[in-house]
């Protein structure tokens, strides 16, 4: 069976690496998943976007990951993020105190972006 | 004499603490380079991607972007000078203001009036004391930058340079130069300047070139699919990227930094033991003189009194 090697990678580090069978993400323009043979893609992750990433052995790895591009190549699959956790990495108190914190800070842009990445965080671990 | 060797041994303890002290900084900054260059490295894979995703863009998009276009008058340039926070680094700091000084004369010279942005404390100081205007500061972790310390200095830089329709531009930059040491080896570390923006996109292409290399790849440049379109996508690429290279330069001047660091520390902890060894000879010079005088003081009295019974 045909398999994607991906890559996902944050700033300041490398998060995961590996095979898998197929990806989803979700772009500005809206949710897409990457099969083997995908055809050349550069996009833009939506803001709090979740990616998750079906490894060959068969388990889902779930990451929240913050100001991303995807771009899948004949290669493989790449994910860049400025910041990116692994649902199993994501401290769900902290996460949820994040949210309560930037909710009650009103509309100003960086609280927005930061209940953004909080909600994100939640999805990813399966908490929202 | 008494007083002198006491004096002396005095010394010889401070010298010893204060070796002390010096080795256990060098210590500390060797430890602090291995963690510095293992940051380095780990910060490549995203590099390289973004490098890549960033070429892949530029075939396939026209490049019209604030932060590519050379501007046809180039009035202010920002520099961005990288120091470090603390001391004890040997010629470190000096070697990077000396270089940020001639870049300041070069730009002089090109008749742009160079605008100053510093991180880390020293450079801070070094204009605060001779009184020449620093834009904006950016203190407290130049030994272990964070990449949320990237993106502070990074969106501060991008907003003179390319600020939004709507901001005042009087105060707006037409480059931006960044000087930090690069990490070239533990033995050398060479102050560089680099310019940030506009980009020079001949890197890009060189980017992409040694992408073409790569096995497996047929060398024909792939077509991308775009979401959202290509413009879109590089405004929302390209101050990512220049912060990316922020971030770098940030990486490297930290792993710099320490080298340096533990050089200075090093050499100093060796003088001070060269020090306590020339000391601990005259003290015990001092002691041995202290011993002879008292012996010939005895052996005086012991002289006199015998003289003295003699006459008896």
């Amino acid at each position: 069976m045909a398999t994607l090697q991906v890559e996902l990678v944050a700033v300041e580090r490398t998060i995961w690496s590996g095979e898998a069978s197929m990806v989803i993400a979700r772009t500005t323009e809206g949710e897409i998943g990457v099969l083997p043979g995908h055809a050349p893609l550069l996009g833009e992750l939506a803001p709090g976007g979740v990616v998750t990433i079906r490894s060959t052995e068969g388990q889902d790895v779930v990451a929240a990951a913050h100001g991303g591009f995807l771009s899948v190549t004949p290669q493989g699959v790449s994910i860049l993020a400025e910041t990116a956790e692994i649902s199993s990495e994501i401290d769900v108190e902290r996460a949820r105190e994040a949210l309560r914190r930037a909710e009650s800070e009103g509309d100003d842009p960086d609280a927005l972006a930061a209940a953004r990445r909080a909600q994100s965080r939640l999805r990813a671990a399966g908490q929202a | 004499m008494a007083g002198s060797l006491r004096a002396l041994r005095r010394r010889i303890r401070s010298t010893q603490s204060t070796k002390k002290i010096f080795s256990a900084q060098e210590l500390i900054a060797g430890a602090r380079i291995v963690r510095a260059q293992a940051r380095v490295e780990a910060s490549k894979p995203y590099a390289r991607e973004i490098t890549r995703v960033l070429s892949a863009l530029a075939s396939s998009a026209t490049l019209e972007h604030p932060l590519l276009n050379e501007r046809t008058e180039t009035r202010r340039a920002a520099v961005l000078v990288v120091t470090s926070d603390r001391g004890f680094a040997g010629s470190y700091n000096v070697n990077v203001l000396r270089r940020t000084e001639e870049l300041l004369g070069q730009l002089r010279q090109q008749g742009k009036e160079p605008v100053l942005y510093v991180v880390g404390r020293k450079g801070e100081t070094y204009y605060s004391f001779r009184d020449r205007p620093v834009e904006q500061t950016f203190t407290g972790f130049s030994e272990q930058p964070a990449y949320s310390d990237a993106q502070e200095v990074g969106r501060a830089l991008i907003d003179v340079f390319a600020p939004g329709d709507d901001a005042d531009r009087s105060g707006a930059v037409d480059e931006v130069h960044i000087v930090y040491t690069e990490f070239v080896s533990l033995l050398s570390q060479v102050p560089t300047a680099r310019r940030l923006a506009p980009m020079d996109t001949s890197e890009l292409e060189d980017a992409g070139e040694e992408d073409g290399e790569r096995p497996g790849d047929s060398g024909v440049p792939t077509s991308y699919e775009f979401e959202p379109s290509p413009e879109a996508l590089l405004d929302a690429l390209l101050p990512k990227y220049v912060t990316t290279r922020i971030y770098a330069a940030l990486l490297e001047a930290a792993a710099s930094e320490s080298a340096s660091r533990r050089r200075a520390m090093k050499s100093a902890s060796d003088n001070a033991e060269e020090l306590a060894k020339n000391l601990s000879r005259q003290a015990n010079q001092a002691r041995q003189a202290e011993i002879t005088q008292e012996i010939s003081e005895i052996v005086g009295g012991a002289d006199a009194l015998v003289a003295a019974n003699a006459d008896d």
